[in-house]
């Protein structure tokens, strides 16, 4: 099973401290090692992308900043495992460098599954509810 | 050690609220072995360096998966998980050390040394290696060893490289527990009793150990692509499992071209997987498959590793040819788009390496795509008597196929026959069937005799 793994964080975007990162760097060499890891990234702060939006029918370009986004991506990771507790652990583990090494740092790392084929009777499921 | 929080798990609802109707003993006992698994690889590579003596340290990574098993469902799972694994590890293999007829010098330094560390309280943290990069690859040249037979290894890699307990290999490959068991305790024991050096091959021996550990690897990815026994055309976990060891080969070996090759071809394979069998789980043949259930991110990683196996001067390699055909179709868009020629060629060449009657055999269907079916039933025709395709139900299934291209339908119908009675997958037995049956009407149809 693949998964994405997505840091997001309310607070003002600010690199990883020193010791974040080369834990962090340890962490993926460790798992891409481990033929874990597939890929993994992080994003440059939204004030420097943009937004293609569709509201009431009509398309429009945002350029950043966006003063009423939430939460911000910082950071995916992408898994190949075997079921979501390993995904789950991954993410715990990740989430515990932060607790160690950037103290007052808040933040949610969510562990998505990727859709495949087999997943697809599942979707219909959620959709029935939904609907 | 404090329990570490973790928030909306399984373990946390368990120290919260147990026994909670929601979460079952397997969500814990999951929970607990997803995060063992995460330290598996590190926890065996430092105490194989510690200990040298891989059978040991691969027992004791198990004994603290146990003991994890027993106590973290109620203390929760510490901060520092990989610590309160190495810690069990060692004092166990005191236990082993001082208990064990295992007197020999190196295990009395061995033992001494442990001791030392207990009484100085370590911080167990820091016995474990940062970077496992060289210690992963003795450990898979250890596992993956000629001596042993390709099934031993296959079942070692399994648990030594991808974490997998004795019970997860029987259920993949359809052996009782006892059989994958006793395997892997007679191939520790092989271990252990030929001494065999614990490195990292060096020189010529370098590639012809290789060699073993790539056709484990292999072997491995097949038996789930295309379960050989049983009723399920597909067990997907082996071929990632498969994929998992060719990634780790690749990160830790990187200069090895023909370890880029597999990883290539088992990457290209791979992606068809979803488009391979059907709602039923009939198989579905390449020709015939929706390529937009092919995955395109599998595809580009096969690509790259390509690539990479050509830019390390191995594109005749064994496995990187193989991988070249491969991605002939997985970069036509189209069936028609498939670059037949080529594929001929490329077969061609794997044959100059490999006296191979099944090359030859996937040569004739190319052949037959590229420049007619007469010209590839020639070279079927050719291939009849070799005795190691004797039982092979490809070899009639291929003859029949273009058989009935040619027209000759009665021929193609007994060779479809013949293909069904020797398949040993079920699925394709009752394709193959369906493929006779159809063309005996077909039969009937030209030839109003045979009615």
């Amino acid at each position: 099973m693949r998964f994405m793994n997505i840091v997001t964080s309310s607070q003002p975007m600010r690199g990883p401290s020193p010791a974040l990162a080369e834990a962090m760097h340890k962490l993926a060499d460790r798992e891409i090692k481990a033929g874990r890891m597939l890929d993994s990234g992080g994003l440059m702060p939204v004030s420097m992308g943009a937004q293609v939006r569709i509201t009431d029918g009509k398309l429009g370009v945002v350029d950043g900043p966006f003063v009423e986004t939430k939460e911000m991506i910082g950071g995916y990771a992408i898994f190949e495992l075997r079921d979501k507790e390993e995904a789950v652990a991954a993410a715990v583990e990740f989430m515990q460098l932060h607790k160690d090494h950037m103290p007052g740092w808040e933040g949610t790392c969510e562990v998505r599954m990727f859709a495949s084929p087999e997943m697809e009777d599942a979707c219909q499921v959620d959709a029935r509810i939904a609907s | 050690m404090p329990a570490r929080s973790m928030p909306g798990s399984p373990l946390e609802a368990r120290a919260a609220l147990a026994p909670s109707a929601a979460m079952t003993a397997a969500d814990i006992h999951r929970t607990v072995v997803a995060v063992w698994r995460i330290e598996q690889p590190r926890l065996l590579t430092s105490l194989s360096r510690l200990l040298r003596d891989v059978p040991l340290a691969e027992d004791l990574t198990q004994e603290a998966l146990l003991a994890a098993i027993e106590h973290w469902p109620v203390t929760g799972v510490p901060e520092k998980p990989s610590a309160w694994l190495m810690a069990i590890a060692k004092r166990r293999a005191l236990d082993h050390l001082r208990r064990g007829q295992m007197l020999a010098r190196k295990h009395e330094i061995v033992a001494r040394d442990l001791e030392q560390e207990q009484q100085a309280m370590p911080d167990w943290d820091s016995a474990l290696d940062d970077d496992i990069g060289d210690e992963l690859l003795r450990l898979i040249f250890t596992a993956c060893h000629p001596r042993l037979s390709r099934e031993a290894r296959a079942a070692l890699a399994l648990r030594m490289i991808c974490g997998l307990t004795t019970d997860e290999i029987a259920r993949a490959f359809l052996l009782p527990e006892t059989t994958i068991s006793q395997r892997i305790v007679r191939a520790k024991r092989t271990l252990s009793e030929s001494g065999l050096a614990y490195e990292t091959p060096r020189g010529a021996e370098l590639s012809e150990r290789l060699a073993s550990v790539l056709e484990v690897v292999y072997l491995i990815f097949n038996e789930g692509y295309a379960a050989a026994r049983g009723g399920e055309w597909l067990r997907p976990q082996l071929c990632n499992d498969g994929l998992r060891m060719g990634r780790v080969l690749t990160s830790i070996a990187p200069q090895e071209a023909e370890a880029h090759g597999l990883l290539a071809l088992m990457e290209l394979n791979g992606s068809r997987i979803a488009a391979r069998t059907d709602k039923a789980g009939d198989p579905i043949l390449l020709m015939d498959q929706n390529r937009g259930l092919w995955d395109q991110f599998q595809i580009r990683r096969g690509i790259l590793a390509l690539a990479r196996a050509r830019e390390l001067g191995g594109a005749g390699g064994f496995y990187a040819l193989q991988a070249a055909i491969v991605a002939c179709h997985a970069e036509a868009a189209t069936p028609e788009e498939t670059p037949w020629p080529r594929i001929a060629e490329l077969y061609a060449e794997l044959a100059t390496q490999v006296r191979s009657p099944v090359i030859e055999l996937n040569r004739a269907v190319a052949v037959g795509m590229a420049d007619g079916p007469q010209a590839a039933l020639e070279i079927v025709e050719r291939l009849a008597h070799e005795p190691m395709l004797k039982a092979y139900h490809l070899l009639p299934s291929v003859r029949g196929d273009l058989l009935q291209k040619l027209g000759r339908f009665e021929e193609a119908r007994t060779a479809f026959e013949a293909a069904a009675a020797l398949a040993g997958n079920r699925r394709e037995q009752e394709l193959l069937k369906r493929r006779a049956a159809e063309l005996g009407s077909a039969a009937r149809r030209c030839r109003p005799d045979l009615r």
